[in-house]
């Protein structure tokens, strides 16, 4: 059960994060949970700029004629706030950091498939996001980050390029990241693992990395075609020499509507973690929540024409993808109501990590069932490239994804670090960036439903109002994000130590030392229950 | 404070109320369901709480009818949904046929407005209340989009295409025109009104304005410009006398209308579609008409279906 | 011959070789899949456009020189054929069967790539076709064609590029073969290079066709 171990314990035993010293023990490392940590690290550091361009961004509106910057500035600053967000931030976040370090622990491995490879995919991550910080830093990039052409291709004379290539060069960690994972699930699960007494986490990871092999090359291929556009001016979007624009979009919105996917269900398998250790009860409908993962992958795919259905696509195109819109939230309401069903005479307790468990199943619900609003074409015909759709997705990727990454290394941070961090603190941090997001982003609906358009710099004066109130929120929000970020730090080096299960979670990666050993397991394990076996 | 804030534009147009009913209803979904799954939550997060160390949960592995349940009920409420949405969005794409057509040329970074009768706007549109319009809209440089919110309507003014939408004003006023779809530097900047009259003041307003050319007479002196006659008026090409909306038969076998879009390309890129028995040899118009002059030259050609053989006064 | 490689022992994270032979082939397989999305967007890129603008495409596929394409397929179905028998040398453990089918292999895809660029890419730009670079052409469809050569020299250029990088591999194994490291035990890097080859003949074999054959010629 939760024992601290005593303090001199951690400076003596040998584990994997005093089991080597220097710059290069790490910079050359191939141990999964060491990359893990340079990913934390990276990822970490990129949200901080992209959190810096939200806080300008909801500056400038304050005011309907722009607070702080010219439209020229405005239009880069939300492109980079795009494009760090959704591919230095999200898309890495859950997979790259709390999928390597749990992937080979919760299969009872020593390591992924390909440790060198793994090293290879942070090194991309890297490479990319110099590319891009390069892009937005010197000059901007303002295209947005969906690059539409011929914009991006023909009329824009900014970073274009380096920010295209830096996007391409970090699609590949993700794609490598992916194999990796669905290697290793399918062939170096311990003896006794089958994969229905896998941690649902798994799952998740296991439906995410599919997503990411199969669909970020569609983007990567799509990009070199913009750069070569750009380069010798070749036509292949450009409709002036013959190209079509919509093809881009087509060809854009194949990757990065399934993209969304690679960025929530990570969290969704998390989710699944959380309650159940919290509640101390097995997953409720467990054949379904895993089945609910690969349905959503699945499907993800047959959806992209939705984020066209006013562009001037057919309108049979447009009705087709409406219904397949609508059946892929099908499995996300399954989800949301499995995981209410395993409170049900649990047992109950509110740590931080439960916290943010249950602030992701109200948001994601609420911007969840958002989502039908814009797959519904009468409304979307209305919302479009609204602040609805702002609305939306912040409710997913910051209210949905981005607490269930900080739930996740709020619930494994005891394992990652082997101390512990001031729960009372951490609730509090949960609770303010509940509400402040709320604040944040629930006017937004309203706004987009008034027909305020995004990406505008400047807007008519009757938004004001809402929009004081959404960066009121942010300034909120703000602060709760910047609290974890100081006492997680602040316990790494006084925070209390944790024995090797201070949850009393069930799972091979809480079988082990926090922080575990090198090679995770002093002998492997032999896997005899189902997953979530709390009551046994 | 709440008071002061709307929660909709205007009902404008004749769609706007069904948009708004139907909003109506997936805002009461969602708040509905958010509502059960965070009262549920918090009434289990507090039931079962946990008392003591030594707490056990109950043992439940899952319940196939309550799976079914809570998938056959999300999935019946999302094909209404889908259903209604979907009715709506068929009527709100097919304009009706007497509707008045305007066309709108989108650059960066403003709108170009062209009233059949010959009066050009710029970033507003005047029309009649309780009338159709058709908007016939393409862009000279990069993909705009014509949002007018108090219509509750949208649609994409992309460069090398037409897109079409209608709309039926049901109040007169000034209603916000938006650019919705990032365009570059002054996307924010790519706005207007679209002004209402009662048609009495539209006809006054519209007969009253520049003297000018109505835009079949600007396509006709366009049509002498460019010496179209030379070919179309002499049997080397195919005739254009009533060609508007009929079907062609092409030299692949295949037929086609000959709509806006049709009539565009062929001046733009004539050997796309090559009709049976003529030689591929009309030569491009491309960078020698902008997209305005080829929006007048259609117009002409649209009234050579009206009078037989008559140029327009 | 057959040369006993050392004893070999399975990467740390392996429970042993076999599990770690598997690991690879999984892993080049999902590679390979990723590999046909990537190639995917320029089909379909492709396909679309050849549609729309049938006769300046097919007026572009007419400019190809079908005689030396064919040649290239030829080139590339034989170093398919010289990739398999490495493989099944590897396994075998014969040593410099090994390190003359991967030469031979190299010397074919060095072959494909040398036809390539200088007989047909050289051709082609003092023929003023390539986009950006040098395009003269005055026939008609002149964007058509434009649009083809720019998708011709974006499909073979990726695939030339992704043969390249296999020569790359194949020279990493011709050295590592050399020093006897293939055997019954440990062949799997011979193996998983072989798909990977064998991928980049496949999509030879689809470009092909597509490109040089439109219009049906033959």
């Amino acid at each position: 059960m939760a024992t601290a171990a005593a303090p001199a314990d951690l400076d003596t035993r040998v584990h994997y994060l005093n089991a080597d010293y220097g710059i290069k023990s790490w910079l050359l490392t191939t141990d999964h949970k060491r990359i893990a940590i340079l990913y934390l690290v990276a990822i970490t550091f990129f949200f901080l700029l992209g959190g810096i361009a939200a806080v300008l961004i909801r500056i400038n509106l304050i005011q309907p004629n722009g607070a702080l910057v010219e439209p020229a500035a405005y239009n880069k600053l939300f492109s980079m706030h795009g494009i760090i967000m959704i591919f230095l931030f999200l898309i890495p976040s859950i997979p790259a950091v709390l999928g390597n370090f749990l992937v080979p622990m919760m299969i009872g491995a020593r390591d992924l498939a390909f440790p060198r490879l793994n090293l290879l995919s942070w090194y991309l991550l890297m490479a990319g996001g110099i590319l891009i910080l390069y892009a937005v830093i010197w000059g901007g990039v303002d295209t947005g980050w969906t690059f539409y052409t011929p914009l991006s291709t023909t009329y824009l004379n900014t970073n274009v390029m380096s920010a295209a290539l830096g996007v391409f060069v970090a699609g590949f960690s993700s794609i490598l990241t992916g194999l990796n994972f669905i290697v290793t699930i399918h062939k170096m699960r311990a003896p006794g693992m089958t994969w229905f007494r896998m941690p649902l986490f798994l799952w998740a990871i296991y439906a995410t990395s599919i997503i990411q092999i199969l669909g970020t090359p569609v983007l990567a291929i799509t990009l070199v075609l913009v750069a070569l556009e750009r380069l010798f001016h070749v036509g292949v979007f450009d409709p002036a020499v013959g190209g079509d624009p919509i093809l881009f979009q087509h060809l854009f919105w194949f990757y990065s509507h399934p993209a969304v996917y690679i960025m929530i269900l990570p969290s969704m398998g998390v989710m699944s973690e959380l309650v159940t250790c919290f509640a101390r009860k097995r997953i409720f409908g467990y054949s379904f929540v895993a089945f609910s993962s690969v349905a959503i992958a699945v499907i993800s795919f047959l959806v992209w024409g939705h984020h066209m259905y006013v562009s001037g696509q057919s309108i049979y195109a447009s009705i087709i993808f409406s219904a397949l819109s609508f059946a892929v939230a099908i499995p996300s309401a399954i989800k949301v109501f499995n995981w209410t069903a395993t409170l049900y005479k649990g047992s109950v307790s509110y740590q931080a990590p439960m916290l943010y468990a249950l602030g992701f199943i109200g948001l994601f619900t609420m911007g969840g069932l958002t989502g039908l609003f814009l797959a519904t074409l009468a409304v979307d015909g209305h919302v479009h490239d609204t602040y609805f759709v702002v609305g939306h997705f912040h409710y997913i990727m910051v209210g949905g994804a981005l607490m269930g990454y900080l739930g996740g290394i709020h619930f494994w941070w005891p394992k990652i670090t082997g101390r512990l961090y001031p729960d009372g603190w951490a609730r509090l941090a949960a609770a303010i960036i509940f509400i402040g997001f709320n604040l944040t982003f629930f006017p937004q609906y309203m706004l987009g439903y008034l027909g305020m358009p995004r990406r505008y710099a400047i807007y008519p004066p009757e938004f004001q109002v809402l929009n004081v109130m959404s960066s009121a929120g942010a300034s909120v929000l703000a602060v709760g994000y910047l609290i974890p970020l100081i006492y997680l730090i602040w316990s790494m080096r006084y925070g209390p130590v944790a024995g090797p299960n201070p949850w009393g979670a069930k799972g091979l990666e809480w079988e082990t030392a926090s922080p575990p050993i090198t090679e995770n397991f002093e002998h492997t394990p032999v896997v005899t229950e189902e997953a979530y076996a709390y009551d046994e | 404070m709440l008071q002061g804030i709307p929660f909709r534009p205007e009902q404008a147009s004749t769609i706007a109320r069904g948009v708004d009913h139907l909003y109506y209803f997936l805002t009461a979904i969602d708040l509905f369901f958010t509502a059960v799954i965070f009262l549920t939550i918090f009434y289990f997060a507090l039931r079962y709480r946990r008392r003591s160390e030594q707490d056990r949960a109950t043992r439940i592995e899952g319940n196939i009818p309550l799976e079914i349940m809570w998938t056959a009920i999300p999935l019946g409420l999302v094909i209404i949904v889908f259903l209604w949405g979907t009715n709506l969005f068929i009527q709100n794409s097919r304009p009706p046929a007497a509707a008045t057509e305007i066309f709108v040329v989108g650059k960066q970074w403003m709108w170009k407005i062209q009233h059949p009768e010959g009066l050009m706007e710029i970033n507003e549109l005047h029309v009649p209340v309780n009338r159709p319009i058709k908007l016939t809209m393409t862009s000279e440089d990069v993909i705009h989009d014509f949002s007018i919110p108090a219509f509750r309507v949208k649609k994409d003014v992309v460069p090398g295409m037409y897109t079409t939408l209608w709309f039926q004003a049901t109040q007169t006023g000034k209603f916000h025109l938006f650019c919705d779809q990032y365009c570059g530097t002054n996307h924010a900047l790519m706005k207007g009104y679209v002004m209402v009259m009662e048609p009495i003041e539209y006809e006054q307003w519209v007969s009253g304005g520049v003297r000018g050319e109505s835009m079949a007479q600007a396509g006709a002196k366009l049509y002498d410009q460019l010496a179209c006659i030379t070919c179309h008026g002499t049997g080397k090409a195919p005739p254009l006398l009533g060609i508007y909306g009929k079907r062609v038969n092409l030299s692949d076998g295949t037929t086609v209308v000959a709509d806006d879009a049709y009539l565009r390309e062929s001046i733009i890129y004539p050997s796309a579609k090559i009709v049976a028995g003529f030689p591929p040899i009309m030569p491009t118009y491309k960078g020698q008409v902008t997209e305005e002059q080829l929006l007048q030259l259609i117009a002409y050609i649209k009234s050579l279906s009206r009078e037989e053989g008559k140029a327009p006064k | 011959m057959v040369d006993a490689p050392a004893a070999v022992a399975a990467a740390h994270q392996f429970e042993d070789l076999e599990q770690q032979h598997e690991a690879a082939s999984l892993g080049m397989w999902v590679f390979l899949a990723t590999e046909v999305m990537f190639f995917g967007g320029l089909f379909a890129g492709y396909t679309i456009y050849r549609n729309l603008y049938q006769p300046g495409f097919m007026a572009g596929s007419h400019m190809l020189n079908v005689t030396l394409g064919a040649l290239n397929t030829a080139v590339l179905i034989c170093s398919s054929l010289t990739m398999a028998l490495a493989v099944r040398a590897a396994q075998l453990g014969k040593r410099r069967a090994v390190v003359t089918f991967l030469i031979l292999t190299m010397a074919l895809g060095l072959a494909f790539i040398l036809i390539k660029l200088t007989l047909e890419w050289h051709h082609d730009y003092l023929e003023g076709l390539v986009p950006g670079l040098r395009f003269t052409y005055g026939g008609p469809t002149p964007k058509a064609v434009e649009l083809f050569f720019c998708f011709y020299f974006t499909m073979t250029g990726v695939h030339a590029l992704h043969m390249v990088v296999g020569l790359g591999i194949l020279s990493v194994l011709v050295v590592q073969a050399w020093k006897g490291r293939f055997g019954p035990q440990r062949y799997n890097a011979v193996e998983t290079a072989g798909l990977y080859w064998h991928f980049v003949d496949v999509v030879w074999i689809f470009l092909f066709p597509l490109l040089y054959l439109l219009g049906g010629r033959y």
